[in-house]
């Protein structure tokens, strides 16, 4: 082997390393400083529980087909389909062992708004970080804490079941890379109060596009599209178009859908159905105000 | 010129025949079944939110109509009207249909009990409504497909 070509092979392997440390360094998991989580005080139990149902937490983890009187157990497991793979609610009652009672709130902070579990790992993006990274470090202490109060379970859920190469954890930070922003999804008023609190509720907490917007091959949001209805992750049927151009709620005022969030009703009578049945039921837990400012919000968004 | 109205006048004919025989489908059958249903609800909740005075004799034919549409609304399901006609009915309802059954006859059940006490009231009404309400998203949560 002449001089040239080892200079040449170790020249390529010195640009190799460094493409695959560039690589590592992109997208490693990024947990926030630990100062962000810090001097929040006592958490506002009630304002967690606003939180909670805002963000429909028990509709993935409680146990699956759970009588009211046990949502607040939430157990895991309920299985959610996708096209790689199903994922598995895991167990996040303060249960030590079988759920996160041994978090810290900077650990589950980072996990519900950065996906970085407690050993530093990439989650799944089928917790919906990627609406929840725009969650205020207020209502993430003051959920934590309304956590804390609900029973403990020991179920242990079942582990995800990914096909190849969705089941390599490392390929999660090109998802973030290309995916995972807390901006805004859509330009509307913020000076309006009523708008700003309807997009922090769709965008963030209530994570609606997880379902209502379509995605690309890789998973992430088609751009121009948000809102825009999307195929059912459960198979048949669709998950509606809720902008304003809409052949289902287009034609609904700002109180029809308000009013459809808290009893069920369409304004012509039909109910809801399929996967919104569960987030009705959350909905209709929250003040008048926020379910009219998610009203407002939708009535605002730019047709599509 | 002529041609297109010929062919305007076809597909215009062509609509009217469809329309003719698509009216005695189950699948149609079923939409119409699930409209009454939704017009009696309609007028419940309008005296629940006030909107129309109370009055105990639309109260009680509104919740016959509920009870007595339910009653016959899972016959309609026979095997081959799975699609067509922008049906929303799952197929989950052919692999369940016992389940299924189970549902719509909570909801006649509960129409029935509620006619027997007749709510006396729009707060009584609105009550009512609610239990209703649960039902019909009880069964609608597994067996109704959106489309659009």
């Amino acid at each position: 082997m002449g001089r040239h070509t080892r200079k040449l092979i170790s020249g390529v392997i010195l640009m190799a390393l460094a493409g695959a440390g560039a690589a590592w360094w992109l997208t490693k998991p990024r947990a926030w400083d630990a100062a962000h989580w810090e001097g929040l005080g006592e958490p506002d139990l009630a304002n967690g529980e606003q939180v909670f149902w805002a963000g429909g937490c028990a509709s993935c983890h409680a146990a699956p087909g759970a009588p009211d009187d046990q949502r607040l157990v939430l157990a895991g497991g309920r299985a959610l389909k996708s096209p790689f793979g199903t994922f598995h609610a895991p167990n996040i009652s303060p249960d030590e062992t079988a759920g996160i009672g041994d978090w810290t709130l900077a650990e589950f902070g980072n996990a519900i708004t950065r996906g970085v579990g407690k050993d530093g790992e990439h989650l799944y993006p089928s917790f919906p970080y990627g609406s929840y990274a725009r969650l205020t470090a207020k209502d993430v202490n003051d959920l934590w804490g309304y956590l804390q109060t609900l029973p403990k379970s020991a179920n242990v859920a079942p582990p995800h079941d990914l096909s190849f190469p969705y089941n390599i954890r490392l390929a999660l930070g090109g998802w973030k890379l290309l995916f995972l922003t807390d901006e805004p999804r859509v330009a509307v008023n913020n000076a309006d109060a009523k708008l700003a609190r309807g997009q922090y509720l769709v965008e963030g907490l209530g994570h609606c596009g997880e379902c209502h917007t379509p995605r690309n091959t890789l998973g992430g949001f088609e751009p121009g599209m948000w809102l825009a209805g999307a195929p059912n992750p459960e198979g048949q049927g669709r998950i509606p178009d809720i902008t304003p151009a809409s052949k289902s709620i287009g034609s609904w005022s700002a109180s029809d859908i308000a009013s459809y969030l808290e009893t069920g009703f369409t304004p012509d009578f039909d109910t809801v159905g399929g996967l919104m049945v569960e987030v009705q039921k959350n909905m209709a837990r929250l003040p008048p105000s926020d379910r009219e400012a998610i009203a407002a919000y939708l009535k605002a968004l730019p047709a599509r | 010129m002529k041609m297109r109205v010929l062919v305007l006048a076809a597909v215009i004919a062509g609509v009217g025949v469809t329309a003719v025989t698509a009216a005695g489908e189950p699948q149609a059958v079923r939409q119409q079944l699930m409209k009454k249903v939704g017009e009696a609800a309609g007028a419940l909740n309008g005296i629940a939110k006030g909107q129309k005075p109370y009055d105990a004799e639309i109260v009680k034919a509104s919740l016959s109509t509920i009870s007595e549409t339910v009653k016959i609304f899972p016959n309609h399901f026979p095997p081959g009207s799975e699609t067509g006609m922008e049906t929303e009915a799952s197929p989950k309802i052919w692999q369940n249909m016992e389940d299924f059954k189970a549902k719509a006859a909570k909801l006649g059940g509960d129409a029935e009990k509620i006619l027997a006490e007749l709510p006396a009231d729009q707060a009584g009404v609105g009550a009512a409504l609610g239990i209703l309400g649960k039902d019909c998203a009880s069964c609608h949560e597994s067996y109704r497909l959106k489309n659009d």
